[in-house]
């Protein structure tokens, strides 16, 4: 009975080996993936004295914050919609981006004991780390429905389209998560990296202000940042028919994201192989 | 008959950095940076000197964990793998459970694999009971499915209903681990790869864990066990393989390798200090005749536990009376350096020894040495004297790790000499 079983499933280990089973294995522990991002979930509000209330405060202290510098003291245009929406619709993707690069880049090192002792695709552990930033991003969601209803504010067709622009803020997420997960096993200095990027990040990108206060000329090069894409397709979508996407500059970052994907995997995959010599 | 694993000619090679000694196996960017620069900056300044690798290798040195390690295992056969600490055996376990790679060679296995190298990988001590039970199962492969299925029976055989919704971090290290086996006692692969995880538990629940053991492998599946539990390897499987120094030393019935082992190993279970180039003093009235080191049943002994009881019987002639001797020993790391001292008169033996044979036995109730080599060296004295006889490295012992705290450490990963001692931690701010 076991026999017919047993040779459907067969592994050779060999010394860098092209893993013909990982796409096989990535779907077959597809429940640890859930599991791991229940856990996360689970003990980041059984740890909190405040709990789910931290995700609500943070990304409403700041979008307060930057109403009030960019929209009030700067005097910085708004494309005539309320200063605070038109933040908020960038603290969605930003928040997500920051809250999963963090989780991400340190989920290794944190699971250091499981990866040493049992095998399982580690692709899993970065993954379920950008889902637990997904929730966090639900609740600001709420938050921003909240919101557009105090100011009377109704969003348009393209509120449709945000999954599409959600599944780009994944991407990049989780490339750049990939990248640095892999990076912190082997350069611990890398913790050091991840806030600085994460902060140094929320100024270089349109958070605060439309990327349209950039001059027409430098709009490409500021394109070359790939959450300036992400964000933009967020507001697009949300803020009715008063934004415009810069199409060039949109692509060129979706183009860039994928680049960063592309080569985080390659790269993860190669620090995968050596995983447990080197954490 | 299948073969469920065929390991050809596996080789692990591990980069050991001698300069960096304080450094972990990962590195620093700035460490790298720094190396980068200082390499540079020679090639500049001596632009012929060829090779920028040469420095460098000069502190990196290759350690080989295994060496052309090859055998079969076939389907529904029960293996045990033996060998002292360091022979490789952890290694290889790792390799097969594909947590790393080997350098060289191939393996393929053909079945669901299943590794358990430690028991209760994973558990959050936030999480319930009923959490962990489902987060370890899907850890171990299980799907979620399959764990509801057998939740009541696992739930059973760890005996922790009332406290299945109690965060893992409330229970007692005996529940802790009763339930950690029992998530992983229910799994059903084809091919299950053990490491060491009969040492865990009290006696009753260990009688359990092997019960269920050779029902698993009763049930025609391949299992694949390290163990230094001779007793759990001669019951449970019906081939050896002997590991020693990273390579294959041995591979038959289960028997002949456990006497195999037991007789290679170390230099013997009982040491006759018979070499007089081992002995230090002037022998003007005494000989050290035999050094053993024997487990709590006074059965030889050559591993043991932290926290097991370890005797070690001193066997010695005297060629005239002595009134006032002193006996004692220095407990020797494997590089030599002294890790303890232990004189029979400071717990109260005082006695008069006539001419003649003589036996003393010292017993350590519980030996607290972090794992490793040990050895100890005998000596012999009048008191107020110097050493009549001593025997550097009379006979060696090893100590592997346990739970010893309660707390699941991990002392086995830490291999520096010297005496485990009780701290208590607390954190300030």
């Amino acid at each position: 009975m076991r026999n017919g079983f047993s040779s459907s499933y067969k592994v050779i280990i060999s010394p860098g080996r092209v893993e013909k089973n990982y796409w096989k294995d990535l779907w077959r522990y597809r429940e640890l993936f859930f599991f791991l991002a229940w856990r996360d979930i689970l003990v980041r509000y059984k740890q909190t004295a405040i709990g789910i209330a931290w995700s609500v405060i943070r990304p409403l202290l700041t979008m307060v914050a930057f109403t009030i510098i960019f929209g009030r003291l700067a005097k910085l245009p708004s494309e005539g919609v309320p200063y605070p929406i038109m933040v908020f619709a960038a603290m969605l993707p930003w928040q997500f981006f920051a809250n999963s690069l963090s989780e991400a880049s340190n989920s290794l090192i944190e699971n250091e004991k499981m990866l040493t002792k049992v095998y399982f695709p580690r692709l899993v552990v970065p993954a379920s780390s950008v889902i637990v930033g997904l929730l966090d991003f639900l609740i600001s969601f709420v938050i921003l429905a909240l919101l557009m209803f105090w100011y009377g504010f109704m969003p348009g067709w393209r509120m449709f389209s945000i999954p599409l622009f959600l599944v780009l803020a994944f991407t990049a997420s989780f490339g750049f998560g990939l990248w640095l997960a892999a990076l912190n096993v082997k350069y611990r200095d890398f913790r050091y990296v991840v806030p600085f990027i994460v902060q140094f990040g929320l100024y270089i990108s349109p958070v605060g202000f439309t990327s349209s206060i950039v001059p027409d000329k430098w709009r490409l090069l500021y394109s070359l940042n790939p959450m300036v894409g992400v964000i933009d397709g967020f507001r697009w979508a949300i803020l009715r028919g008063n934004t415009q996407l810069y199409w060039p500059g949109f692509l060129l970052s979706s183009a860039i994201t994928g680049v960063i994907l592309i080569s985080g995997f390659r790269y993860f995959r190669k620090t995968e192989k050596v995983l447990a010599d080197i954490i | 008959m299948n073969n469920a694993i065929t390991i050809d000619g596996i080789a692990k090679k591990y980069i050991l950095r001698h300069q960096m000694q304080k450094r972990a196996s990962y590195s620093s960017l700035r460490d790298v940076m720094a190396e980068t620069v200082q390499r540079w900056g020679k090639r500049v300044l001596h632009p012929l000197s060829s090779g920028r690798k040469t420095d460098l290798s000069s502190f990196q040195e290759d350690f080989w964990a295994l060496k052309d390690v090859s055998f079969n295992i076939a389907e529904g056969e029960r293996i045990g793998i033996i060998g002292r600490n360091g022979a490789g055996k952890s290694t290889l376990l790792k390799i097969l459970s594909r947590i790393t790679e080997p350098t060289e060679g191939e393996v393929t296995i053909q079945g669901r694999v299943a590794s358990l190298l430690e028991v209760g990988t994973g558990f959050h001590p936030e999480l319930t009971g009923r959490e962990n039970i489902y987060l370890n199962g899907a850890i171990l492969g299980m799907t979620k499915a399959e764990i509801s299925r057998k939740f009541d029976e696992i739930v059973d055989f760890a005996g922790v209903e009332r406290f299945l919704d109690t965060p893992v971090k409330r229970y007692s290290s005996g529940m802790h681990v009763r339930l950690a086996f029992a998530v992983a006692a229910h799994l059903e692969p084809e091919i299950l790869l053990v490491d060491e995880v009969l040492a865990v538990g009290d006696a009753e629940f260990q009688k359990k864990c092997l019960g269920k053991m050779k029902d698993v492998g009763s049930e025609g599946r391949t299992v694949l066990l390290v163990s230094h539990n001779m007793t759990a390897m001669s019951s449970l499987c019906s081939k050896i393989v002997v590991l020693n120094n990273g390579a294959v030393d041995f591979i038959g019935p289960t028997d002949e390798g456990i006497t195999r082992y037991l007789t290679s190993s170390g230099k013997g279970d009982t040491n006759i200090c018979a070499d007089l180039r081992n002995h230090y003093g002037a022998m003007l009235y005494s000989q050290l005749t035999k050094t053993e080191v024997l487990n709590e049943r006074d059965e030889p002994a050559t591993e043991f536990r932290m926290g097991d009881a370890v005797k070690f019987r001193i066997s010695f002639t005297l060629t005239e009376d002595i009134p006032n001797l002193e006996v004692g020993f220095h407990l020797l790391s494997v590089i030599g350096t002294q890790c303890g001292h232990f004189i029979g008169e400071w717990e109260g033996m005082r006695l008069m020894f006539s001419q003649g044979e003589h036996s003393i036995t010292c017993e350590i109730p519980h030996i607290h040495c972090f794992p490793g080599t040990y050895g100890i060296s005998p000596w012999l004295k009048r008191r107020g004297g110097g050493a009549d006889d001593q025997v550097d490295f009379a006979i060696e012992f090893s100590v592997v790790g346990s739970d010893l705290t309660g707390s699941n450490p991990d002392f086995d990963r830490y291999q520096f000499p010297g005496i485990y001692q009780k701290s208590n931690w607390r954190i300030e701010r």
